[in-house]
């Protein structure tokens, strides 16, 4: 049961995590209808920042507000600079731009930081593991982890319901033509709101780069799951990709931990242990073709079509 | 029409003259991955390879070399192309490199097929060990199961009576698990595989490993996702409640990054950069020399004896490349000095070798180093050998 607990803990984790890097997403997807592939290297960059500052600074903390200033900042740059270019054309324009955007920042990542990657130690005070219940103690530095996170969700769901900026987010998410007709700044809410995922994006990355070390080409694989999220949870819609992150971060977790002793009692011993991590990490994307042949607008639409 | 003919068997005598006579370089492909996250690793070997060259003066046999180096960008199925291209297109002599024992197995058929010489630099999948062993396959490295094995007799002497194995779910992940259940004499009581290359994250299978409360944890975690599994291991809290054990996760690449997390953790090895032996030496100080900042790791150490094995075999032939079984013979008697002292070929022309224990340690100004703690085994021989029809 104490292990069981804990897988769940991991599992919530990883999915909040998930959850700040689809936020940005779907926010971009859903209000710019832009299709951003480059939000993995904003999330690289999140993490290298954080490194850098953290290094300079000598101080975790102070490296990762650091670096969260400055991923907002690049990413209102990029929006500014490239971004602007693309709106109103064909989402296959975007692919292939933002694509682009992909290579240039790993080369510019390795112009500037070398190619072999960094590390961001931690303090000694979250290096540690923490009593959670009797009998499970649990990384303090992950537990951390999903309190920030939980953190930001609330502050998000502040932002977005109960302020003007969050009413025109909503607004320009359900009819961007409407919100331009009615007189409001678009360009401008454009901008923070690319800044705004850039912003999550890094805190995802410099949040996840203590437990995965610093390299190129890191927020690749990981984009991939925030894009099922954003599918799975509705384009646009804050609270789908909340919920869709959760059951993907526990699907994903519950699904490595357990899959191989279900898999035992069908299969041999040897068969089990080789096949199970293939399937357990088709679990989610089963779930996502399940989710868009019952609710192809995902589970929370916000387009409200 | 008949002059057309007559041009054409002219063209191709000429084109075939050069074959016979004496060879005029020699080529040799190299692959390894030399982009994304592991390509620190394919950097090492290639410095260590033209630091081979270097030290021979460019020529092996008094000719000419030329290298031809091509990423597998870490995927079996781009290096089996390039490997097909190495052969098909540039005509290579020998081709050698491939750090990665899945990307070896999908590569090794075109070059064999073609009686093309392959030296592994590093990957020694068991398949290659035993029944599918060749007279064109050569390593410079190990079997992957023999280092593992290494480990678990020294897991023996140290009295751990049950161990916990989590390991990549790739050719050489499964081998590295059953080399150390084949030594260890306590109980094996569970074993996880993992996603291979993409799985980063190791909290449910470090959890698994917490609740079946071994006496000792074996991980092999080769390059970069080595950092990543001694942080986790160490922030989940099981460093100094169960102390671990590898194979091929902690090394020069990867020790500036594991830091303080990787002392004390035992490894084995067949070359570490301290052993005492002259080739070995100069190796070590000519690439810091030549690279500051950077030390030779084991990848680089078995690059470096390729080059040489390469070159004693081109030199024993005075360069005759096309007499094949000259070239295999000239190989099997590894007529070269190694960066890791003694080294002979067993019939299935894996190296019969030492195994070492290394260990992290950090001197005074703070910088982290490995060095050899001890012999854990003396010439090893892997336990394939015997199904390999060669004798």
């Amino acid at each position: 049961m104490t292990l069981f607990i804990e897988q769940c803990l991991n599992g919530v984790q990883f999915g909040l995590l998930l959850f700040l890097l689809a936020a940005g997403l779907t926010l971009v997807f859903g209000i710019m209808d832009l299709v951003n592939l480059a939000h993995g290297s904003l999330y690289m960059l999140g993490a290298y920042f954080a490194a850098t500052f953290a290094a300079w600074t000598g101080s975790f903390v102070l490296g990762a507000v650091l670096a969260l200033g400055a991923t907002l900042l690049v990413g209102m740059a990029i929006e500014i600079i490239a971004m602007r270019r693309l709106y109103g054309r064909d989402h296959l324009d975007h692919v292939l731009a933002t694509f682009g955007l992909i290579l240039f920042f790993d080369e510019l990542v390795r112009l500037i930081w070398g190619p072999s990657g960094m590390s961001l130690p931690l303090p000694s005070w979250l290096n540690t593991s923490v009593r959670v219940l009797p009998g499970i103690d649990y990384s303090a530095y992950k537990l951390s982890i999903i309190i920030v996170s939980l953190a930001v969700v609330v502050f998000l769901y502040f932002l977005v319901m109960r302020t003007r900026i969050g009413m025109l987010i909503r607004a320009g998410a359900s009819n961007r033509e409407m919100v331009g007709a009615l007189g409001v700044n678009i360009k401008l809410l454009f901008t923070l709101v690319f800044g705004l995922g850039a912003a999550l994006a890094g805190l995802a990355g410099l949040m996840q780069a203590p437990i995965l070390t610093v390299q190129i080409g890191m927020g690749e694989n990981i984009l991939i799951l925030a894009f099922v999220i954003t599918v799975i949870g509705g384009i646009g819609s804050i609270r789908g990709a909340f919920v869709a992150a959760i059951l993907v971060g526990l699907i994903d977790t519950l699904g490595r931990a357990y899959f191989t002793d279900l898999l035992r009692l069908v299969f041999t011993k040897e068969t089990a242990a080789t096949a199970a991590p293939a399937l357990s990490s088709m679990l989610i994307y089963l779930l996502m073709a399940i989710v868009l042949v019952i609710k192809p607008e995902g589970l929370f639409s916000a387009s409200g079509k | 029409m008949r002059k057309a003919l007559l041009a054409a068997t002219a063209a191709s005598l000429l084109a075939a003259a050069p074959a016979a006579a004496q060879q005029k370089t020699v080529k040799i492909g190299f692959i390894s991955t030399f982009s994304g996250p592991v390509a620190a690793i394919g950097n090492d070997m290639r410095n260590s390879f033209e630091l081979a060259l270097d030290h021979m003066g460019r020529k092996m046999g008094g000719l000419p070399v030329e290298v031809i180096y091509e990423d597998d960008g870490f995927k079996p199925e781009v290096g089996k192309q390039k490997t097909e291209k190495l052969i098909e297109s540039d005509k290579v002599d020998f081709i050698t490199g491939y750090i990665w024992s899945n990307v070896l197995l999908a590569s090794v058929k075109p070059a064999l097929d073609s009686k093309t010489f392959l030296i592994s630099a590093n990957a020694g999948p068991h398949q290659l060990a035993g029944e599918g062993c060749s007279p064109f396959f050569f390593s410079t490295s190990w079997q992957n199961d023999q280092t593992p094995q290494a480990m678990g007799l020294y897991m023996n002497q140290k009295g751990v009576k049950t161990v916990f194995l989590i390991g990549p779910n790739y050719a050489a992940g499964k081998d590295m698990l059953a080399g150390v259940a084949s030594t260890f004499k306590g109980k094996v009581i569970g074993q996880e595989l993992t996603k291979w290359p993409d799985q980063l994250d190791f909290s449910a299978e470090l959890a698994k490993a917490k609740d079946a409360k071994p006496d000792a944890i074996f991980v092999f975690y080769p390059g970069a996702a080595g950092a990543q599994f001694l942080n986790q291991y160490v922030q989940s809290g099981l460093k100094g409640q169960i102390p671990l054990y590898t194979a091929f996760t902690i090394d020069e690449l990867t020790l500036p990054r594991q830091k303080d997390t990787a002392l004390g953790v035992p490894g084995a090895q067949q070359w570490v950069n301290d052993l005492p032996n002259e080739t070995n030496k100069k190796f070590v100080s000519d690439y810091r020399k030549k690279h500051p900042g950077l030390s030779p790791t084991f990848y680089g150490a078995q690059s470096y004896d390729s080059a040489n094995l390469i070159a004693s075999a081109v030199a024993a032939t005075k360069g005759n490349l096309s007499d094949k079984a000259a070239v295999q013979k000239a190989m099997e008697k590894a007529d070269f000095k190694s960066v890791r002292g003694n080294f002979k070929y067993g019939n299935n022309h894996f190296p019969i070798q030492n195994f070492y224990l290394q260990e992290a340690v950090k001197d005074q100004e703070g910088n982290y180093a490995l060095k050899t703690v001890a012999t854990i085994v003396e010439n090893d021989q892997d336990r394939f050998h015997d199904k390999c029809p060669m004798k």
